[in-house]
């Protein structure tokens, strides 16, 4: 057996390996599997690990390799999927008691394209319960740790996902991003978070929190491995009527091209709110894209401010109706009681935690008769207006740079008592789901206590490409001021 | 949509001390009609699997059909032409479109909500005409999905409430529905009855579905006030559980009856939804306005807007087969009986109206035809195995003279029976001849000659005595004789 510490770690270094034969999966997966071993306890990223159906498939990767064949552009990386992905007989939780013993007999479309791609799911990793949470601990089976500094918070919801890379449990991870699942916790541990425009990635398998706002996207260590990732996840599927039909380029291809000649907006207008070791490093990666020859343009959006209490109200009302599922008739728990009516009641008082009941009942008062216009109407309204007022910002600049988190990780239990202190934790994330554009977290130095800072970078529909760019600019100079130091 | 039912006691009204005349003479019924229509699709609305009815339990199912989490709904196209056949057919403006969820919790709801059409529905502002003429106006024809089906075991009731544990089956959860809504243009319970009937005409008629209220695949509910005439519309209810035309009929006159007498005594009727009970012909509370659901409705996030491009709406227009009215009309200017009249409703109603047609081009008497199939061809589908031609010749000869009605019948059941045949052999087999008038006369002279006392009375005015009279002749003819013409001879001759 090979030196595992010696395996590569990006996801394309270990496919680019594998692929031509210096590198055995097997190896790979050994080294992921040996650090899981050695810090999972302390870490809680997965609810489930899948060690033996890793190995196999890591061993047939290799034989199709010795074989000749082709396993795809992730041979034998391994990947870790966040909870609430159906995968088929693997149980699938939300990390909620509801769905106690579940198996899907389906697998979600990303799941499907991933192993078709050559990539292993070594396990599903924890969540706030139904993705409703920033920092984990709203799971029904306990918080992930921040590999970084385990008595804070990985971030949220997708906070295992995020701690699986971060701890190099896998190279790479799925989460998913609702109002900033992927791109807060990808800050909190300092890796690469995506979410890509709405309909980029199919949600066919992804249990739905909100689903005009769910949206999939990765976990990785590089910006390179980001675009490797949705160069395979992407692209429409007849499964999921809101992915969109036209083809795709692929992402990898751009990241080379630079910044020169790109306009880079600043919003003058953002919500305060960010810490002060935050903002700075805002402003350092202002200054890095305009040494690498971007130029810097102030954009105003004013409906930004009003982005989160349309989410707050939007966002339960969709969840409210698609946790209406979860009623004990055809799976997950069900607690017995004398009638249906009654049966209904103590099976999702049981089986839903505190948040999640929160945003139900929020979310039902929000479309209720009598208050449907004043509240869940008027939310519909200034999601409208976010829309309009981004799409005109990026004719003035095709991307716009934000603090990912206005925070670097937070310890446990700061914020667990006040939800709206929680709910802040996605002021500068929410807009663009609101709006359907893309948005990515790059690590981008470090702030407070030596924690890492995530920049956010935002771009218009289907503009993954310059925002890739972008992101590659902001690596490359993070990188060279790393060395620098 | 299944209903949970409240085991409460319900006053009834007995219907003594109202009767219809006076009904008619001081109140008026208004009536609006929620016809659901299962859309004779291959799969679901949503999801692959097959849409059949009749299918051992639990076995058309998937992710989509029982809402398992994760699963997406898209949307058939086929099931969207027909829906738009529907729209077409009723005279519809075709729009673009959206879903929505109507939101509530029932154990055959697989998700508990159904995603239906709200406020921007696929066909709206339409009509439908009853076979008399009479329009009654379509407010809208909307898409949406079944749900599946509880059966209740155990308790005295075969409802949810008393039974010892219920069955599940998602079979028919998913299966493409389209609701029609009409206006409240209904007057009567007749005009009802013919709405629904003729509604199935055309819906069997453009394949859009089976439509048999027997097996589910049609339902009604109606929405029923009565008010005097002059006033305000007064206050509706609406009656679901109605599975008959009959029954239909039935119930919508027992809740009119039912609203005057509470008006009568001075009490208000209250808005609600009651439940035609078909075993003691009463409506009973199912629900009253305050105990209604807030549906919840919003827009359906994991569809897209559905905008059908004006080809393919002209496309489904320029399909429409010649609708039953249409054709009623048709057959109606070519043999000069009237289009609501029985023969040729029930001929139409068969689909045997292109046989008829094709009996006249043949050069067969059309309107003896219509009466012909009407009569003996009832076991006959739309295609009769009697090639025309037969029935053609039976008709020519009729025409002729040379077979009175009464032998033209019984030649025509020896075609049917046989599945055709040649007219002038079967009566020429049968010694079936022509019989001049001279012949005709001699025989009813001796019929009067033989029973004077019949004749005396005849020509006092006493009908019956006539009877006696062309039994006489027809006896005398064996049956040969034209019942029509014996009697128009002793009538001359009375005279």
């Amino acid at each position: 057996m090979s030196d595992l510490a010696a395996t590569p770690v990006t996801a394309a270094a270990i496919a680019a390996g594998v692929r031509d034969g210096s590198v055995k999966a097997v190896d790979v997966m050994e080294a992921h599997l040996a650090r899981i071993a050695q810090r999972e306890d302390e870490i809680h990223a997965f609810n489930l690990v899948l060690a033996d159906e890793a190995r196999a498939a890591a061993a047939a990767i290799d034989a199709a390799v010795a074989a000749g064949r082709d396993p795809g552009p992730l041979a034998g990386v391994p990947v870790a999927l966040k909870d609430n992905m159906c995968t088929r007989g693997v149980p699938t939780t939300c990390s909620s008691k509801i769905l106690a013993g579940w198996k899907p007999p389906y697998d979600a479309t990303v799941v499907t394209k991933l192993a078709a791609a050559g990539a292993i799911a070594v396990g599903k990793t924890n969540l706030d319960e139904f993705a409703m949470g920033s920092s984990t601990e709203n799971s029904a089976f306990g918080p992930t740790r921040n590999p970084l500094d385990i008595s804070r918070v990985p971030g949220g919801s997708s906070g295992g996902s995020a701690a699986a890379v971060a701890a190099g449990f896998s190279a790479v991870s799925i989460g998913s991003d609702t109002g900033g699942s992927i791109r807060q916790p990808a800050a909190l541990c300092g890796v690469v978070g995506v979410k890509p425009t709405y309909g980029y990635v199919s949600r066919y398998g992804l249990i739905a929190f909100a689903s005009s706002l769910d949206q999939i996207g990765p976990f990785t260590t590089t910006v390179h491995d980001a675009a490797l990732m949705l160069d395979v996840i992407g692209g429409h599927d007849p499964m999921d009527s809101t992915s969109i039909p036209a083809a795709q380029p692929s992402l990898v291809a751009s990241l080379d091209r630079g910044v020169e000649g790109l306009r880079v907006g600043r919003i003058t207008d953002l919500p305060d709110g960010a810490d002060p070791d935050v903002l700075e490093r805002l402003e350092a990666a202002f200054d890095a894209l305009r040494e690498a020859g971007a130029t810097i343009v102030d954009v105003q959006v004013p409906a930004f401010a009003n982005a989160l209490t349309a989410y707050y109200l939007i966002a339960p009302a969709e969840a409210s109706s698609n946790l209406a599922r979860f009623d004990g008739v055809r799976f997950g728990l069900r607690v017995d009681a004398p009638d249906t009516n009654a049966m209904y009641s103590a099976t999702r008082a049981a089986g839903f935690g505190p948040e999640v009941k929160r945003r139900i009942m929020l979310g039902t008062y929000a479309l209720s008769a009598g208050y449907y216009d004043a509240y869940y109407g008027r939310a519909l309204k200034v999601r409208r207006l976010i829309h309009d007022e981004f799409a005109r910002a990026y004719q003035r600049a095709e991307v716009l740079l934000t603090p990912t988190s206005p925070t670097v990780a937070f310890p446990f239990g700061s914020k667990g008592d006040n939800p709206l202190a929680m709910y802040l934790c996605d002021l500068y994330t929410i807009p663009s789901n609101l709006a359907g554009h893309p948005g990515m977290s790059v690590p981008f130095g470090t702030g407070a206590d030596g924690l890492p800072v995530g920049i956010q970078v935002l771009a218009g529909t289907l503009d993954e490409p310059t925002m890739f760019r972008v992101g590659a600019a902001l690596e490359r100079a993070a990188a060279h001021e790393g060395s620098a130091r | 949509m299944s209903e949970s039912r409240p085991a409460a006691v319900q006053p009834t009204y007995t219907t003594s001390h109202i009767d219809f005349v006076e009904f008619e003479q001081g109140y008026e019924l208004v009536v609006g009609l929620e016809v659901h229509v299962e859309l004779a699709t291959a799969t679901k609305l949503f999801s692959a699997s097959p849409n059949r009815f009749g299918d051992e339990p639990n076995t058309n199912i998937d992710p989509v059909t029982l809402g398992l989490p994760g699963a997406l709904p898209v949307l058939n196209e086929h099931a969207v032409e027909l829906a738009m056949r529907v729209g077409a057919a009723l005279n519809c403006t075709i729009q673009a479109c959206t879903f929505h969820r109507k939101n509530y919790f029932y154990p055959d709801m697989p998700k508990a909500y159904q995603i239906s059409q709200y406020d921007q529905p696929l066909n709206v502002d339409g009509w439908l005409d009853l076979p008399g003429g009479y329009r009654v106006g379509v407010e809208r024809a909307h898409m949406e999905e079944d749900t599946g089906k509880s059966s209740h075991v155990g308790g005295a009731s075969g409802r949810i409430h008393g039974s010892d544990y219920s069955l599940i089956d998602f079979n028919r959860a998913g299966v493409p529905l389209v609701e029609i809504v009409s206006r409240p243009d209904i007057r009567t319970a007749e005009q009802a009855r013919q709405y629904v009937t003729e509604l199935r005409g055309i819906l069997v008629a453009i394949g859009a579905s089976d439509a048999k209220m027997e097996e589910g695949s049609m339902r009604c509910d109606a929405n029923v006030s009565v008010h005097r005439a002059g006033t305000p519309f007064g206050t509706r209810c609406e009656i679901k559980n109605v599975n008959s035309v009959r029954s239909l009929g039935r119930a919508i006159e027992y809740e009119a009856r039912r609203q005057i007498a509470m008006l009568e005594v001075g009490e208000r009727v209250r808005q609600e939804t009651r439940h035609w009970d078909e075993n003691d012909g009463r409506t009973h509370t199912l629900r009253t306005k305050e105990d209604a659901d807030d549906y919840r409705y919003f827009l359906e996030p994991d569809l897209v807007p559905l905008e059908p491009s004006p080809e393919w709406i002209e496309r489904v227009r320029e399909s429409l087969p010649m609708l039953p009215g249409a054709r009623r009309g048709r057959l109606a200017d070519l043999t000069g009986m009237p289009a609501d009249g029985e023969a040729i409703m029930v001929v139409v109603e068969r689909g045997q109206d292109q046989y008829v047609e094709a009996v006249g081009h043949l050069g067969g008497d059309i309107g003896r035809a219509l009466v012909h199939v009407k009569e003996a061809f009832a076991e006959q589908g739309p295609e009769p195995t009697v090639p025309a031609t037969d029935l053609a010749l039976l008709t020519k000869l009729e025409v002729a003279g040379a077979l009175t009605a009464t032998q033209a019948k019984a030649v025509l059941a020896e075609i049917v029976a046989n599945g055709g045949g040649d007219a002038e052999a079967i009566a020429a087999a049968k010694g079936f001849e022509a019989m001049d008038t001279s012949a005709l006369e001699a025989m009813v002279d001796q019929a009067i000659a033989a029973d004077p006392d019949a004749w005396a009375k005849f020509c006092a005015g006493e009908g019956k005595a006539m009877g006696a009279l062309v039994g006489a002749v027809m006896k005398a003819s064996k049956g040969q004789a034209d019942g029509k013409a014996v009697t128009a001879l002793l009538n001359a001759k009375k005279a």
